[in-house]
């Protein structure tokens, strides 16, 4: 087990430095520079601008040296966009705000799914069953970018305590999650009712109803463990989702989270913003994978010898 | 009837694909997505060509104008039809995510095809490096691509424009959705490579692939011509999926800004516009939108009904 997290780690460390390596790259192949978009800027105060920012040195020697500052300072470097501001002081800024709505949006989307893709399972070919997964595509056919403004003017309008953009409210938190989970608690109502049809039709299942076990002790109980593992499977990918998410959700009500910023950061190549934040995308990502590798073993014990 | 005729008649049997036919037509809702799909591509490629309304002609004073006879779906800020401006997206749109799928299919089958084909280290060394890409934030690697090629793209419309004398208007129309298509396409073929190495690696320990190599054929004509027709079908079925998958990147994209660009339109770039005009016109939203949900419906139940029509043996869920 802890070999198969060593190298998993050494995997993941491996893609996340050559993901960050390539933001590196192509941000500077892309021409002009930060600060082409500012108003005519004195030649004489480009070239200070430009020296604070190390700009100067060759590539190579800010690559090695923005890793260097990364690897054993946990320093980012300051952000060529927002002048002034450090990379760290964006990231731990934003960071939290991100994460809550992220937990949030998982949350609902393991609220709402895991329970109607049981349900479903249980009134196989009934009409709750169609009815459910038609909801479900329906679910995975609205994007978020369109269920998001729609509940700005249905119901952020007319519920005084649900705000339609910004996040000062505790309450604040709830349309922008639900936009955002909806489309992954599709996903895993599907995947549930998936994985519940096929254990609900093994021998043990039949034995257990023939020792007389109590229905609801069955699904809990017997069924639903082996049935989640298709969830536990899509959690990677979903969180993934849930990050690319943001960028759009995080948009539409004007959430200040590392969505917004990543957004920016592109439209106006910051040199250090964009590596900092992939880097820090990219290390979320591992370690939600690795999370769920190792549940998954915890779970199946069939995959614990391997 | 003669004798022949009968023979030919016993001997035909029916094909796979026949078999395939029959099954999805029983599917309901795979053949209502199949038909909504036709009527979207005929609607939107040739149904709009007999639509008199400019879809660039701005109109002001006749701004966030309700549907009429003139405007069927109504105008929008700048007094443009909506309709047509709907049509002439999801031309952009379908355009983009089909070529991207054509795109990842091609490069899909020779990697994946090229990988299951020789194995050994060489199939060793080509899964990694396509585990690694699958483990990058695919729209954060799409983003990055694009605002790379994206000049080398322009660079190269203008030398078409100066050099060539294409008509401008075109090629800008064409160099701001390639970046965009050749971005998803360059990150989207992952998929499809395992799906064609896992089937490539086990069809060709087949006896037909070995009566193939006895024959003395090419390596390349047993791969393509031999091996290759025999994985139509989960390629298919992955293709079908893909379209609405990649429908979806290209409007999340143009919805943040990091897509299609004006002057072009897609339906991402008019959801926006809906989303940005809410609360004056509330239709400017819904319209594109609905008909962008409807498309992504048709195509994945069209895909749901051909992987239970082409692949039986992978059940129903």
């Amino acid at each position: 087990m802890l070999r198969f997290i060593l190298s998993r780690f050494l995997q993941t460390a491996l893609v996340v430095f050559c993901l960050v390596s390539f933001t590196h790259v192509t941000i500077r192949m892309i021409p002009g520079n930060p600060f082409a978009d500012e108003k005519a800027m004195q030649p004489h105060l480009r070239e200070r601008v430009a020296e604070a920012f190390g700009l100067n040195e060759s590539f190579g020697n800010q690559f090695v040296s923005w890793w260097s500052n990364v690897l054993t300072k946990g320093d980012f470097g300051l952000s060529t966009s927002l002048f002034g501001r450090s990379v760290n002081e964006i990231l731990t800024s934003a960071f939290p705000v991100s994460l809550t709505l992220g937990l949030g949006a998982m949350f609902i989307a393991l609220v709402i799914g895991i329970p109607s893709g049981v349900i479903a399972s249980l009134r196989h070919n009934g009409w709750i069953d169609y009815g459910s997964m038609i909801l479900a595509m329906v679910g995975i056919c609205i994007p978020a970018f369109v269920l998001g403004p729609l509940f700005q003017l249905w119901i952020a309008r007319n519920v005084s305590w649900l705000s339609s953009a910004g996040w000062e409210r505790p309450t604040d938190i709830l349309l922008p999650a639900l936009t955002l989970g909806l489309a992954v608690a599709a996903y895993v109502a599907r995947l549930t009712r998936g994985g519940m049809l096929e254990v609900l039709s093994q021998d043990y299942i039949r034995t257990a109803r023939a020792k007389g076990v109590p229905g609801h002790t069955i699904i809990l109980r017997h069924a639903l463990r082996p049935a989640l593992l298709p969830v536990v499977t899509y959690l990677g990918p979903a969180f993934a989702a849930v990050i690319t998410g943001s960028f759009v959700v995080e948009t539409i009500f004007q959430i200040p989270g590392l969505g917004q910023h990543f957004v920016t950061a592109v439209t106006s190549k910051d040199y250090f913003l964009l590596p900092g934040l992939v880097l820090f995308y990219g290390c979320l990502m591992g370690i939600a994978n690795l999370i769920v590798d190792i549940v998954l073993t915890i779970l199946n014990p069939r995959l614990r010898e391997a | 009837m003669s004798g022949n005729e009968i023979e030919e008649r016993l001997e035909k049997g029916t094909s796979l694909w026949k078999d395939a036919w029959l099954r999805l037509r029983k599917n309901k809702m795979a053949m209502i997505g199949l038909w909504v799909v036709i009527f979207i591509f005929l609607t939107c490629f040739v149904f709009r060509w007999f639509l008199p309304q400019d879809p660039n002609a701005v109109a002001l004073g006749n701004e966030f104008a309700p549907p009429s006879a003139q405007h069927w779906l109504g105008t929008d800020q700048l007094g443009r039809d909506m309709l047509t401006r709907i049509l002439d997206g999801g031309q952009i749109s379908l355009l983009v995510a089909i070529a991207a799928t054509c795109l990842t299919v091609s490069i899909g089958i020779i990697y994946g095809g090229i990988s299951g084909y020789v194995g050994g280290r060489v199939d060793g060394v080509m899964m990694r490096i396509v585990d690694g890409l699958l483990a990058m934030p695919f729209l954060i690697v799409v983003i990055l691509f694009r605002e790379l090629i994206e000049v080398r793209v322009d660079l190269i419309g203008k030398f078409l424009t100066s050099e060539w004398g294409w008509d401008k208007d075109f090629v800008r129309r064409f160099s701001n959705i390639i970046p965009l298509l050749l971005a998803i396409a360059a990150f989207g073929w992952l998929t499809m490579s395992r799906i064609v190495r896992t089937q490539t690696a086990a069809l060709k320990r087949g006896e037909f692939a070995e009566a193939a190599r006895s024959l003395g054929l090419s390596h390349f004509r047993i791969l393509f011509r031999h091996i290759l027709p025999n994985m139509l079908g989960p390629v298919i079925i992955y293709a079908t999926l893909t379209i609405p998958s990649f429908i979806l990147y290209e409007a999340t994209l143009s919805f943040i800004g990091l897509g299609v660009e004006p002057p072009n339109s897609s339906w991402g770039v008019l959801i926006k516009e809906g989303a940005n005009y809410l609360e004056s016109n509330v239709s400017m939203l819904i319209f594109p939108a609905v008909v962008f949900s409807i498309t992504l419906f048709a195509f994945n139940f069209l895909g749901d009904g051909l992987r239970d029509a082409l692949d039986p043996k992978a059940a129903k869920d």
